[in-house]
């Protein structure tokens, strides 16, 4: 694939008429809710009842190519976290398929860590659930704590996770995140927060990993940041891919959808 | 095949994605490299198993001494409801019964909360299958290392039983550990096939209990089998012996315990007991393997 002609446009992620359905058990209340959930367990296959279905990502395609950095914008419940979970294959698509150069990677590492456990344990079990070595980890493990600053107020690094006020969670749930770099990059901006000094840290720090990654998704619902960062923009509303082109182009359309 | 100005032009998805060798995401790996994955990540599996025992006690004042406190309370009850109220020791003296009891309840504990862990790991654990790739075994594997950890604390509470009823450490020590072994591979094997189990239909974690139960009885964890069947017909000793849980209680019992001989113990126990392990282990692990592209759905 090296060999290519300058010019010429590399895909890295394609995606086929991506249907993405969630199944919800119990959300169904009421009579009858017992023996449907009975029926449930008993009859396999066919059409479940007491289930339902959300259809969060209805029919989306489209082709990313190397070097490309794609906003996702539409409101809430669009569909956009769950269409980056697609692509980065950790949510198996009803139908359609995403074919992807290497391992998309989404930055976050919130789930592995534990609210229990010393700040410094958790930036070695994060670490190592993003699959980085020991030796990595060690290697970053001060770069991590100094980042993420929380030291700065005594040595709290030693200390349990759920003794840190939230700020200080955030900050060091993104510090570990980000310390890993990544091919196929997919960025969920909620991630940038805590005090105005350590979002424009992060900001600084998201703006390198997007220089080294090939591609890059960011979801964000600042058009602004959206407009700082994205050549091309997809606008998902309801779940289907309501525009695709240029920034300015669609960012002009989606605001006047939103009425801004 | 196409003209110059723009050649991936009239592809089709699958063949663009041939053209550029793109690989469908998420796509499970065939099972020697989705075995060379895990490995890779044998860190994160032990790390992960480490922190869920140590945050279990954490926010305790007593802290980490109830990793061992907690089997020695769990030990303490049964002795009073068995060993002293109904008295279901029938024949078997004092010295022997109570490490015979605290044995049973103590490796039958291993494998059942390997069990409830295993059907809670993919489903209790969606967060983590949404947001980071590692091979999805590492989860269960992760839950059955950490009640092996836990039994090793137990452990220490086994042997002071034990010793305090007068078998003291010799040669066939030994063999606990692979008698162990063997029940760690056979309760990873479990914990990997009720992970994917659970996986699909998580209310099996309301069910397990009560089917964990009935096991724990018909094992003979508080008594002798061969003692109690006596009058039924051989074949119902048979099974209840032969079946796993029942054999590595059975051998650990007849390594610690100097009274508790072989006379005790079902014919080729060992090959019964590796075959169990051999068989839950590599049959569960494919089977857990074969749902792999399947886990983050829910």
């Amino acid at each position: 694939m090296a060999e290519q002609a300058p010019g010429t446009r590399v895909p890295t992620v394609i995606a086929e008429d991506v249907h993405i359905v969630y199944r919800v058990n119990g959300a169904r209340t009421g009579k009858g809710s017992a023996t449907a959930a009975l029926s449930r367990i008993v009859r396999r296959g066919g059409e479940e009842r007491g289930v339902r279905k959300v259809h969060a990502v209805r029919g989306v395609s489209f082709v990313a190519h190397r070097g490309e950095a794609i906003g996702l914008i539409g409101s809430n419940g669009s569909g956009k976290s769950t269409l980056l979970r697609a692509i980065a294959g950790l949510l198996p698509p009803e139908s359609g398929k995403v074919y992807t150069d290497g391992q998309p990677s989404l930055l976050g590492v919130n789930a592995a860590l534990m609210n229990d456990l010393t700040g410094e344990r958790n930036i070695v079990l994060g670490g190592l659930a993003m699959g980085m070595s020991r030796e990595q980890i060690k290697e970053r493990y001060q770069e991590i704590v100094d980042f993420s600053g929380i030291n700065e107020k005594g040595d709290f690094v030693t200390l349990p996770m759920r003794t840190y006020s939230s700020g200080m969670q955030a900050r060091l749930r993104f510090s570990i995140a980000a310390a890993k770099d990544h091919d196929v990059l997919m960025i969920d901006e909620a991630l940038a927060t805590g005090d105005a000094k350590f979002r424009k840290r992060s900001e600084e720090r998201i703006r390198e990993l997007r220089g080294q990654a090939g591609t890059v998704f960011l979801v964000s619902h600042s058009n602004k940041s959206i407009r700082d960062t994205c050549d091309r923009v997809l606008w998902l509303e309801r779940g289907e891919l309501r525009m695709d082109g240029p920034t300015e182009e669609v960012l002009r359309e989606y605001e006047k959808f939103s009425g801004k | 095949m196409s003209a110059p100005p723009s050649p991936d032009e009239g592809l089709t998805a699958a063949q663009l994605a041939a053209k550029y060798g793109l690989a469908v995401s998420g796509a499970r790996p065939p099972l020697r490299e989705y075995v060379g994955r895990l490995w890779g990540r044998r860190h994160f599996i032990l790390a992960f198993s480490q922190a869920k025992l140590t945050a279990q006690y954490s926010q305790a004042k007593l802290g980490q001494l109830w990793q061992v406190a907690t089997p020695l309370l769990n030990a303490a009850v049964y002795f009073m409801i068995f060993g002293v109220i109904l008295n279901a020791s029938r024949g078997m003296e004092k010295e022997v019964y109570i490490p015979f009891l605290v044995t049973g309840v103590f490796v039958f504990t291993f494998t059942q909360s390997s069990v409830m862990s295993g059907v809670r790991a993919i489903s209790g654990n969606l967060g983590l299958v949404r947001a980071l790739h590692f091979p999805r075994a590492a989860l269960p594997i992760s839950f059955a290392l950490q009640q092996l950890q836990q039994l090793l604390y137990s452990m220490i509470v086994l042997f002071l039983v034990v010793i305090g009823f007068g078998s003291y450490p010799d040669a066939s020590w030994i063999l606990i550990v692979p008698a162990l072994v063997l029940q760690f591979c056979f309760n990873t094997g479990l914990a990997l096939v009720f992970a994917r189990a659970g996986a699909k239909t998580p209310d099996l974690a309301q069910l397990m209990p009560f089917v964990m139960r009935t096991w724990m009885y018909a094992s003979g964890v508080m008594f002798s089998i061969p003692v109690f069947l006596a009058d039924k017909p051989q074949w119902m000793a048979n099974v209840l012996q032969w079946n796993p849980a029942a054999i590595y209680m059975d051998l650990v019992r007849f390594a610690l315990i100097d009274e508790y001989g072989s006379e005790n113990l079902p014919q080729h126990v060992w090959a019964v007991a590796g075959g169990w392990a051999a068989l839950f282990a590599i049959g569960g692990f494919v089977y857990f393997w074969q749902a792999e592209e399947r886990y983050g759905r829910g």
